[in-house]
C-alpha cells in the first residue's frame, strides 16, 4: 500500500518501571501534532492509570460546550499499570473513553485485544486522539524502533475482518511475526449510525486470523471516522513475563499460577468458558425468567431452547486456547471459524467470527425472537466488521420489532422491511443498510433515544408509550438483562455512570434469587461497594471475568461469598507485587472512589448527572403492557398482596397494573435516595464537596463544578 | 516418541539425576531447577519427569512449545512468554517452573541424568 507519511515523532525507548512509562501519547490527527506527555505523581496518585488517565486527559482536551463531533473530542486508550502482564489471567485490557454521540457524556469500554498492552511497552500509559484529519488515516506506533507516524490511508477497505488482517500483514516485519502486530479499526457503519464500536485485533496464530474484541458501548466507532480515522496500528515484539518490570515477580507468577490451576480444576464445573464462553449463561437466563425476550417483555419462552449454548459450544471450535491477551486461562473468547454468511457482501466467504458471547446471543437473538444460533452468529458477524454494537443493535432493533407490532411501524414507513419478531432476514438487511448508510436501518441506527423522537414526531406516536418500551437510559441502550424482578438490578443499570450496562453492579441473584440484599440500606451498600470494586478493573487494565466467573472451591465458606474475597486478595497482591505500592481491599475501592466521582462530575459538566438522567424506562421496572401483565399474572397479583396488602380480586388488569406501577416506581425513588446518600451525593445525585475532600478528589476544577449545582 | 522412562523400584534416592539436570541446564546443583525430581518419602521413590504427552503444548498461546520429529516436546525461549499457562495445565506436574525465572523449563530427554544414575533407574527409550 502506498503510503504518505504526514507527520512523524520519535521517541526514546525506555523500560516501564513497576507498571508505569510515566508519559502519555498526544496525537492529533487534525493539527498533525504528536507529543509525548508526563505523568506527574498527582495523576498516578489520584487517577491511577486506564480509565482514570483516560478521563484526566479528557477532561483537559475537551470543552463544556464540547459534542461528540467538535474536533476537541478525544478518543483516549488507556492500560493501568497492572495491563500487560503475562502472568495473572485478564490483564490485556484497554479502557476507551470517548464524549459518546448516543448519551452526550463521556462512555468508557473495556476491550481486550492486543493494542493495549503492545501500546503500554511501546513505552505510553495512555494514547490520546484529539482533532479531525482532512484525508483519510492511520495512526502507526512502531514500539520496536520509537516512532509514532500519522500516515495517509488510501485502504479501499474500512470493515474490520479485512482491514485488521491487511494491516497485520502489512506492518508485521514479516509473516512469522504477524503475532506482533496488533490494529485498532471499525466499519463502514461508523459512517453512517450512531450505535458503533471500536474493534481490538489479536493476531491467532492457530487460526491465522486477525482475531477483533470489541469497545462495544456509546458509539466509539463513530467518533473515530468522524476523525477520519481508518486504523490505530502498533507494532510491539519484546513482551516478557517481566515487561512490566515489577518489584516481585515471583508473587506476581505465584499468584498468576495458583488462579491458572484453579480455573483448570474448576471452569470444567463451574462456568464452562473454555467451551462455551459467557454463551453459557443462556439456559440459565431463561430458567430464572432474565434472558431478554421480544424487546424485554419476557425473561423465559420455550423457543428459547434454540439458544441453548449446547448449540454455540457445537458452533465453537473446541480445545482451542481462545485468550483475548496472553496468560489468560480462563480463556472465555470463542469462535466460529469457516462459518459462511448466507446475506450480504460477503456471502459464501468463509470467515471467522469472534462470539457470539452472551450479550450478543441475548441481544441479536431472543430479544428480537430470532433463536436459530446461525442467524445469530451471521447477525454477530456482520455488526463487528461493519463496527455496530451488538448490545445496541439488539435493543434497537427490538425497539423497533415492538413499534411495528404495535402498529407504530408498517412496511411503508421501514422501506419495505417487515419487522416483525424472529425476521432474522430483515434484522439483517437493517445492518446492511446501516453499513451502506441507506434506508431504515440509518434510522435504527440512530438509537432508541432518537427513534422515539422520530416516531413520536414523524408518526403521531403516543410519547409515552415509546418512552415505557424504548430501553434506554441517557440515551444508551440497556444491555441484556431483566430487571424487573431486582429493585437493586434496577439500580446497577440506571445508576450505572455512562448508561445501562452491567458492568458496573450485577446484582440480580444476590438481590431476586438469594435474597441476600432485602432492605434499601442493603441495596445500597452492594450499589457502592460493586461499582467501586469493578471500576477497579478499568484503573488497572484487568478483565472482571476471572474475579468471579470462576471461584475458588471453597468460596462458599467463606464470609462474603458474592465479593469472592480470596480473589480480591489476590488482586491487592499482584498490585503490590507490579508497582510496589501500598494496598489493601479499602484502599483498592478509595482509589476506585476518587475516579468514579471524577466521572459523574465530568457528566456534570455537560449539564447531565442529574436525578432526572437516572431514570429508567418503566419497561426495566415492571409491566408496561396488559399483555406482559398477564404472563406473569400469579406473580404480580401475588406482589400486590404481599407488598401492597391488595386484594386483586375485583380490580381490571389496568387497575391493578397501576398499582404496581405507583409501587414498584416509589420504590426506585427510595432506591436512589438510599444510594445517593451511600455514595455521599445530595439527594439531587451531587457529590458533596465533604465527601469529596475525604476521597482526595477536592481538585479545584472538580470543586468549580460541583459548586454549579450545590 | 523419545521419552526418559522412570523405573521407580531401582531408585535409591540419590539425587544424582537432579544435579546432573540442574547443573546442565542452570549451572548449579538445586533440585528446584532439574526437570527430573526425586521425592523420597514414598516407598517405592516417586520419580517425576515429562512423558512427553502434548497436554502443554495445545495450552501454549505463542506456538512456543512443539513436538519435535523424535516425538519430544521443545520450548522456544525467544516465543515464551512466561505466562506458565503449561505448568497448571501439566497433568504429571512435571511442567517446571522456578519463581523468578523467566520461563518454565522441561525434560527434553537428554539424557544427561542416564549417565549419573548409578541404578538404572531411568533409562531414554523410544515408544
Amino acid at each position: 500500500m502506498e503510503r504518505k507519511v504526514l507527520a512523524e515523532f520519535k521517541y526514546d525507548l525506555a523500560p516501564v518501571v513497576q507498571g508505569y512509562n510515566k508519559r502519555t501519547l498526544y496525537v492529533n490527527v487534525g493539527t498533525k501534532v504528536i507529543a509525548a506527555k508526563p505523568v506527574s505523581d498527582m495523576m498516578i496518585d489520584k487517577f491511577v492509570g486506564g480509565k482514570g488517565f483516560d478521563l484526566y486527559l479528557m477532561w483537559q482536551g475537551v470543552k463544556d460546550s464540547t459534542k461528540w463531533n467538535d474536533p476537541e473530542n478525544e478518543i483516549c486508550i488507556s492500560f493501568g499499570p497492572l495491563c500487560g502482564n503475562t502472568s495473572y489471567p485478564g490483564s490485556g485490557k484497554s479502557i476507551v473513553t470517548t464524549i459518546s454521540p448516543l448519551t452526550g457524556i463521556p462512555v468508557d469500554c473495556n476491550v481486550g485485544g492486543h493494542f493495549g498492552p503492545y501500546t503500554k511497552f511501546s513505552g505510553w500509559d495512555a494514547l490520546e486522539i484529539q482533532g479531525k484529519a482532512d484525508e483519510e488515516v492511520i495512526v502507526f506506533i512502531d514500539g520496536d524502533k520509537g516512532l509514532v507516524q500519522i500516515m495517509t490511508a488510501p485502504d479501499k477497505e474500512i470493515n474490520s475482518h479485512i482491514l485488521a488482517e491487511e494491516l497485520v500483514k502489512e506492518f508485521a516485519d514479516s509473516p512469522d511475526k504477524l503475532q506482533y502486530v496488533s490494529v485498532v479499526s471499525t466499519g463502514e457503519a461508523a459512517d453512517h449510525v450512531l450505535i458503533t464500536c471500536l474493534n481490538f485485533s489479536f493476531w491467532d496464530k492457530r487460526r491465522k486470523v486477525a482475531r477483533l474484541k470489541q469497545a462495544g458501548r456509546g458509539g466509539t466507532g463513530s467518533v473515530f471516522r468522524d476523525k477520519k480515522i481508518k486504523a490505530l496500528v502498533v507494532k510491539y515484539s519484546g513482551l516478557k513475563s517481566d515487561t512490566n518490570h515489577p518489584v516481585d515477580l515471583p508473587t506476581l507468577q505465584k499468584t498468576g499460577l495458583k488462579l491458572h490451576r484453579e480455573i483448570e480444576a474448576g471452569d470444567d464445573s463451574q462456568c464452562r468458558m473454555h467451551q462455551v464462553g459467557t454463551a453459557h449463561l443462556m439456559e440459565i437466563m431463561n430458567d430464572y425468567d432474565l434472558l431478554p425476550i421480544r424487546n424485554f417483555k419476557y425473561g423465559q419462552m420455550p423457543e428459547a431452547i434454540g439458544l441453548h449454548s449446547k448449540e454455540f459450544t457445537a458452533l465453537f471450535t473446541q480445545g482451542m486456547v481462545d485468550g483475548c491477551w496472553y496468560g489468560c486461562s480462563l480463556s472465555c473468547c470463542k469462535a466460529v471459524d469457516n462459518f459462511k454468511p448466507r446475506t450480504g457482501p460477503y456471502k459464501g466467504q468463509p470467515v471467522c467470527v469472534d462470539g457470539p458471547e452472551y450479550e450478543t446471543a441475548a441481544g441479536c437473538g431472543s430479544n428480537i425472537g430470532i433463536f436459530d444460533p446461525k442467524d445469530v452468529v451471521e447477525i454477530n458477524f456482520y455488526c463487528d466488521t461493519y463496527g455496530v454494537d451488538t448490545i445496541s443493535f439488539g435493543t434497537s432493533t427490538a425497539f423497533a420489532m415492538e413499534c411495528y407490532e404495535n402498529g407504530i411501524l408498517n412496511q411503508e414507513r421501514t422501506g419495505g422491511l417487515d419487522l416483525s419478531w424472529g425476521n432474522a432476514d430483515a434484522a439483517l438487511e437493517l445492518l446492511h443498510q446501516m453499513a451502506r448508510g441507506e434506508g431504515f436501518g440509518v434510522t435504527v441506527g440512530k438509537g432508541v433515544r432518537a427513534m422515539k423522537k422520530i416516531f413520536a414526531e414523524q408518526y403521531g406516536a403516543d410519547p409515552d408509550f415509546l418512552q415505557d418500551i424504548g430501553m434506554e437510559a441517557k440515551g444508551l441502550e440497556y444491555s441484556q438483562y431483566m430487571s424487573k424482578e431486582s429493585l437493586a438490578q434496577q439500580g446497577g443499570y440506571t445508576l450505572a455512570l455512562k448508561g445501562p450496562q452491567h458492568d458496573e453492579a450485577w446484582l440480580i441473584f444476590m438481590d431476586m434469587v438469594n435474597n441476600h440484599i432485602p432492605t434499601f440500606k442493603d441495596k445500597a451498600e452492594a450499589l457502592h461497594y460493586f461499582p467501586m470494586f469493578r471500576t477497579w478493573f478499568g484503573l488497572q487494565g484487568l478483565c472482571k471475568l476471572p474475579w468471579n466467573d470462576i471461584e475458588p472451591a471453597d468460596n462458599a465458606q467463606t464470609d462474603e461469598p458474592a465479593k469472592v474475597p480470596e480473589h480480591v486478595q489476590n488482586y491487592v497482591d499482584i498490585y503490590k507485587a507490579i508497582t510496589g505500592k501500598p494496598m489493601d481491599k479499602h484502599e483498592l475501592i478509595r482509589q476506585s472512589e476518587r475516579v468514579y466521582n471524577f466521572q459523574k462530575v465530568f457528566c456534570m459538566r455537560f449539564g447531565k448527572g442529574r436525578r432526572i438522567d437516572d431514570l429508567p424506562p418503566y419497561r426495566a421496572v415492571g409491566p408496561v403492557t396488559e399483555e406482559e401483565y398477564l404472563s406473569r399474572q400469579d406473580r404480580y397479583d401475588k406482589h400486590l398482596v404481599e407488598k401492597l396488602g391488595l386484594n386483586p380480586e375485583g380490580l381490571t388488569t389496568a387497575e391493578k397494573m397501576a398499582r404496581l406501577r405507583a409501587y414498584r416506581e416509589d420504590q426506585y425513588q427510595q432506591l436512589v435516595d438510599a444510594v445517593y446518600e451511600r455514595k455521599g451525593w445530595t439527594p439531587e445525585g451531587v457529590p458533596t464537596v465533604d465527601h469529596l475532600q475525604s476521597i482526595g478528589m477536592d481538585l479545584p476544577e472538580v470543586l468549580e463544578v460541583v459548586k454549579r449545582y450545590l | 516418541m523419545k521419552v526418559l522412562k522412570t523405573f521407580p523400584d531401582k531408585c535409591i534416592a540419590c539425587h544424582a539425576c537432579e544435579s546432573a539436570c540442574s547443573k546442565l541446564y542452570f549451572k548449579e546443583d538445586n533440585q528446584a531447577k532439574s526437570c527430573i525430581v526425586i521425592s523420597d518419602e514414598t516407598h517405592p521413590v516417586d520419580m517425576n519427569v515429562c512423558n512427553q504427552c502434548g497436554t502443554c503444548v495445545a495450552a501454549c498461546p505463542t506456538l512456543a512449545l512443539s513436538i519435535n520429529n523424535q516425538g519430544v516436546i521443545m520450548l522456544n525461549k525467544n516465543l515464551c512468554i512466561g505466562c506458565l499457562m503449561c505448568v497448571a495445565v501439566c497433568p504429571t506436574e512435571s511442567m517446571r517452573t522456578y519463581l523468578g525465572n523467566q520461563n518454565p523449563f522441561k525434560c527434553i530427554a537428554c539424557g544427561v541424568c542416564v549417565k549419573s544414575c548409578p541404578a538404572e533407574a531411568i533409562k531414554i527409550v523410544t515408544e
